[in-house]
């Protein structure tokens, strides 16, 4: 490592890393956007149940030949509404609807692969993550997806805020709370399928849920903690990245373990902050 | 068995005749509402706010005050009766009232700041919009009314309880209704700040506002309220709060003997001769 920029930059004489890196930039903004409101409604177990249940998308488009991400997709979004519905009709607790409809739909996505006799590596890439066989097309849909979700809540922003601290109020004041909870869980589906592809199913809810979580630890008001959690998502992209590059690691768990460190890190920071804080008295803020 | 319900009626009948331009803000008719598949929380409930009045809504814990306010605005389904907001059905009417829920039906852990918060009570659908320099000169006089404004920048879940009840009435006052509908503003404020939050109803009221509010506060509605409304699943008795908080009115409504008056002092609630299409 005698050249650091070299070894900062060398990877990305390749193509593939350098689609990889866009591909996790991409994941990064919109899983940290997303990931504020999952972490602070209390969603978290939901990213992961999206992420389990685009299983059964997953089956059924590869089994058909058809495009996986598209049943990713739609498996995805089915779940959520499934979740808003299922907790509003049968007047069940947020986790218990969320609990139910994911084994279903994992077990949808088991029942159909166990048809057939042989996995094969492309779509085991989706199970575990394939930063490596990331397309230039599989930015490009990233790329409009995150578009259209960082739109969104940029145009509803004020609205998604109040139906999301205060649901019954917002509702008595003319917002479609409902429909804006429906789609923040669309939201949240649309992130999950986005970083699908180059994370996996098992570890794509630690990119919604661990950067946003690290940057609450550090910053207060919602529009900060989603611009620090993308920061804090892009550092352990690259970091990981990088790592997994000259240590020939799984990419997806060494960005997860990276994310970790910085969430563990953060509380470091918080405690450090407030011992000196608290030496520092009569000082205030 | 009486029927303090007929009577209330004809007591607005009364009333709208002889001021006919004094318009109800709010104009409740045999309400019935509760949760899908149980008992009606409340049954046959008809008041009023006039226009410009404070009314005080007093009952027991589980009298459905909140189901009341909440079947108003919209948030329970009626399974009978009907809501008018200054004449209008609700759906015509969401800009003219204002809801303040209790403390305990805000997510307090939500990172937003306390003018975040005053600034989502000036909030209609309007994607892309920022906030106006309206929005925020309103919600910083709110802020200011209510004694918040040196903590705008904080965040709201670090307030106190009473801190957030009075937050929670900033965003109320932000809204700019003409009628306001507060559930429990007072509940676990002392002294010296309920005196002050009164004081601020008061304001708005002289300004030409309509409130109903929900208290446990038996002394604050009759020195300050306008009428009362006693509530425990119907209305027990509703009219000017001198004559409504007599000792048969809250034994009946609390299902307790209670003593209106305090023991030894002057009395706190004047208990006025039965008048024609008032009490009993």
């Amino acid at each position: 490592m005698s050249d650091p920029l070299g070894w900062l930059l060398d990877p990305y004489t390749f193509e593939f890393m350098r689609l990889a890196l866009a591909a996790l930039a991409i994941t990064s903004v919109v899983s940290a956007v997303v990931g504020a409101f999952v972490v602070h409604k209390g969603l978290a177990f939901l990213g992961d149940a999206l992420a389990h249940a685009t299983l059964a998308g997953v089956a059924i488009a590869f089994v058909n030949g058809l495009s996986i991400s598209l049943g990713a997709l739609v498996a995805a979004s089915v779940t959520a509404l499934g979740v808003g519905w299922t907790q509003r009709r049968a007047r069940v607790s947020a986790d218990t609807a969320i609990g139910i409809l994911f084994v279903a739909m994992f077990s949808l996505g088991v029942l159909v692969l166990s048809r057939r006799t042989s996995y094969t590596p492309n779509l085991l890439s989706f199970v575990f993550g394939d930063i490596l066989g990331v397309s230039r097309g599989d930015v490009v849909a990233a790329a409009l997806l995150s578009a259209a979700v960082l739109l969104f809540v940029v145009a509803l922003y004020r609205e998604l805020v109040f139906a999301s601290y205060d649901p019954a109020t917002a509702t008595a004041s003319g917002l479609p709370t409902t429909a804006l909870q429906y789609a923040l869980l669309l939201l949240i589906a649309v992130a999950v399928v986005v970083s699908l592809r180059v994370i996996g199913i098992i570890l794509v809810n630690a990119m919604i849920v661990i950067p946003a979580a690290t940057a609450s630890v550090l910053a207060q008001r919602l529009p900060a903690i989603m611009a620090l959690g993308a920061l804090l998502a892009l550092v352990a992209s690259v970091v990981g990245l990088q790592l997994s590059y000259y240590f020939e690691l799984a990419t997806s768990p060494t960005i997860v373990l990276v994310a970790c460190a910085l969430f563990a890190g953060a509380l470091g920071v918080r405690a450090l902050r407030e011992r000196a804080h608290i030496e520092g008295a009569p000082q205030t803020t | 068995m009486i029927e303090p319900v007929r009577e209330h009626v004809d007591a607005r009948e009364v009333l709208a005749s002889t001021h006919p331009h004094r318009a109800y803000a709010l104009d409740v008719r045999g309400l019935s509402a509760g949760y899908p598949r149980q008992p009606p929380a409340i049954e046959g409930v008809t008041l009023a706010v006039a226009e410009g009045e404070l009314v005080g809504l007093v009952g027991p814990n589980g009298a459905g005050k909140s189901t009341l306010f909440k079947a108003i605005v919209g948030l329970r389904p009626l399974a009978a009766g009907e809501v008018r907001v200054f004449g209008q059905p609700l759906a015509r009417a969401r800009d003219d009232v204002a809801y303040m829920p209790q403390v305990e039906e805000v997510e307090w852990a939500f990172p937003v700041s306390v003018l975040d918060v005053v600034l989502s009570g000036r909030r209609r659908l309007l994607p892309f919009r920022g906030w106006s320099a309206v929005d925020r000169a309103v919600a910083w006089d709110a802020l200011e009314r209510v004694h918040l404004a040196q903590y705008a920048r904080r965040q709201a879940g670090q307030l106190s309880g009473g801190e957030r009840r009075r937050l929670l009435l900033a965003r109320t006052i932000a809204r700019g209704s003409r009628l306001l509908l507060l559930d429990e503003p007072f509940a676990g404020l002392d002294a010296a700040v309920q005196h002050d939050l009164v004081a601020i109803l008061d304001a708005l009221v002289h300004a030409g506002r309509s409130i109903l509010v929900a208290t446990h506060d038996l002394s604050c509605v009759a020195n300050s309220c306008d009428e009362a409304v006693c509530l425990n699943r119907r209305v027990i008795a509703a009219g000017p709060s001198s004559a409504v908080l007599t000792e048969e009115v809250l034994s009946r409504t609390f299902e307790r003997h209670l003593l209106p008056l305090t023991p030894g002092g002057p009395p706190r609630i004047a208990v006025a001769p039965p008048a024609s299409g008032s009490q009993p």
